[in-house]
């Protein structure tokens, strides 16, 4: 374990890393993110959260007549 | 409409809102026109007249902490408070709390702006607050995120919306680029001069990490949130693609740490840092214009609103000059092109028309759009938007060109030697090059200051006729209730 500690705390190991982690993060969000039809319909459905306190307003509005 | 609003009113805590709101205005109307009298201090030395207290060393932090902190913060404040509401459906946690990163938030500006000008500073660019008002920054800012995270955890959506995602990340990198940058000894307790923990290159490069980032997290990531609610709101359609907000959202977090060393290209900071620092601004381009691209499509099908809708104008515009400034940006970064522009008023024109073209005018369209809804009513005049509109536009035109012509001509003449291999050039004579470009920069800020004024005084309209709207409904409702009893 304390080899594992020294090898990472040595800055010519762990900045590679860090550069290799964090683009196999990035690339698998891109993939996350653009693949598979029904994940790409939930979040595009996302988009519509700013006009859903609108609706809510409205609706309060009706209840109100 | 307006019945809804009413509604929404008590639902939500805009009180608090419309202070950050206002003072957003009234920092901003200070901050700038200090800036165009320091940018006419240099076009006309005279105008310092001999006052240490506005001569231009003193005078420009108080420029930058009042446009940056005091204008672009209380934006900041006022519309994250506003979107985080709106999009969780939800009330903004306590009441106090929200009421103390308001106060807190004056107060240290308020000593920072003063102290500046009586020559207390640590000198550190966009940094200068000495340690107390740091501390009070720090206070205040904890505040700040407490409160973000506990109205998101209120929220009645499932899905917190890609706005939010970039206040939080401006609030957190903000909190950590702080507290690092401003890491400080005091001379003793009661005195407020201090000495920085870094020393020599390190302290340049914690300096230019804070700084880059500052430009990063708080003066782009920050005000994405503000175009990813405000655009698809005065646009009434949605954004463009939520799913590539998503990855301009991670690109820009994944990028933007690693470039603050491009500020400090040809200096005793090793060489392998800076270009690292320029490739990652070359690879920022991409998520920077796929966000610029992401918000002006959002108007795709719809571009007629832009001959309609002044407050849309303002967005689309700002949504330019942030496209415009990240390409600019990118190509400063480069050493060669930066071995020109570095230490020359193009870099002043670059941050300009970031600051000027994207900052201010999305944060202007998002209040014109925001405060008619806060109050309860309708602006006062949409022909003073577009007049405030074109004054601004003018004015960040004359700015940018006469910096270009400026900084690039500065540039090439320190650069030039003769056959001997002489300098071709003296100091004063680039200083005298420079005096008609400063002029007309000087000018450029004149119709900025121009332009916000005008929208002071259409928005200090626009509260005033919703107070008497208000006072109008109230003595209806009292004079039906009068009859009723009768």
């Amino acid at each position: 374990m304390n080899e594992i500690l020294a090898w990472l705390g040595r800055p010519e190991h762990s900045k590679p890393l860090a550069l290799v982690l964090f683009f196999v993060i990035f690339v698998g969000i891109l993939v996350y993110v653009f693949t598979g039809k029904s994940r790409a319909r939930r979040l595009e459905s996302y988009k519509y959260i700013p006009f859903a306190d609108d609706e809510q307003d409205e609706k309060e509005t009706d209840n109100d007549r | 409409m307006a019945h809804a609003s009413r509604i929404a009113a008590e639902q939500y805590n805009y009180d608090i809102v419309k202070k950050f709101a206002i003072m957003a205005l009234v920092w901003g109307v200070f901050g700038m026109s200090v800036g165009t009298w320091i940018a006419s201090e240099l076009a006309f030395p005279i105008l310092n007249f001999d006052i240490p207290q506005i001569t231009f060393g003193r005078f420009r932090p108080v420029h930058t902490t009042s446009v940056i902190f005091g204008f672009g913060g209380n934006a900041l404040f006022a519309t994250s408070y506003y979107v985080v509401q709106r999009t969780c459906q939800a009330r903004l946690y306590g009441d106090l709390l929200p009421k103390f990163t308001f106060w807190g938030w004056q107060l240290a500006l308020l000593i920072g702006v003063v102290g500046y000008m009586n020559g207390i500073t640590q000198a550190r660019e966009y940094a200068e607050f000495e340690w107390p008002v740091d501390l009070l920054i720090a206070v205040v800012w904890v505040a700040y995120a407490f409160i973000f995270v506990q109205t998101l955890r209120r929220r009645s959506q499932p899905h917190i919306y890609v706005a939010n995602w970039f206040y939080m990340a401006f609030i957190l990198a903000t909190a950590l680029l702080h507290i690092f940058n401003n890491l400080a000894v005091p001379v003793n307790l009661f005195s407020m001069k201090s000495y920085s923990l870094f020393s020599g290159v390190q302290d340049a490069m914690t300096q230019w990490w804070y700084g880059h980032n500052a430009v990063g997290f708080f003066l782009t990531a920050a005000f994405l949130g503000m175009m990813y609610y405000f655009v698809p709101k005065q646009a009434g359609r949605p954004i463009y693609s939520y799913r590539l907000s998503i990855v301009h959202f991670w690109a820009l977090s994944f990028m933007y740490m690693w470039v603050g060393a491009h500020h400090l290209h040809w200096t005793a900071l090793p060489d392998w840092t800076s270009s690292l620092a320029a490739t990652f601004s070359i690879m920022l381009l991409m998520p920077s214009w796929g966000g610029m691209i992401n918000g002006i499509m959002t108007l795709s099908g719809a571009w007629d609103k832009l001959r309609s809708d002044p407050i849309m104008l303002f967005l689309i515009a700002s949504l330019s000059f942030y496209g415009m400034s990240t390409f600019e940006g990118p190509l400063m970064s480069l050493k060669s092109v930066n071995a020109l522009s570095h230490y020359t008023d193009w870099t002043v024109g670059h941050v300009h028309s970031g600051a000027l073209g994207w900052v201010a005018m999305v944060s202007f369209g998002s209040l014109y759009h925001m405060i008619p809804r806060l109050y309860d009513t309708r602006l006062w005049s949409q022909r003073l938007v577009y007049v405030h509109f074109w004054l601004a536009t003018i004015g960040i035109v004359l700015y940018i060109t006469s910096m270009w012509v400026s900084g690039i001509g500065q540039g090439l003449m320190l650069r030039a030697f003769d056959d001997f291999g002489n300098l071709a050039y003296t100091f004063i004579e680039t200083v005298t090059f420079m005096h008609w470009p400063l002029a007309a920069r000087a000018l450029g800020g004149v119709f900025f200051v121009s332009g916000i004024l005008v929208m002071v005084f259409n928005i200090a309209m626009t509260i005033r006729t919703a107070h008497q709207e208000q006072a109008a409904i109230d003595a209806k409702i009292a004079a039906k209730l009068a009859r009723a009893n009768a």
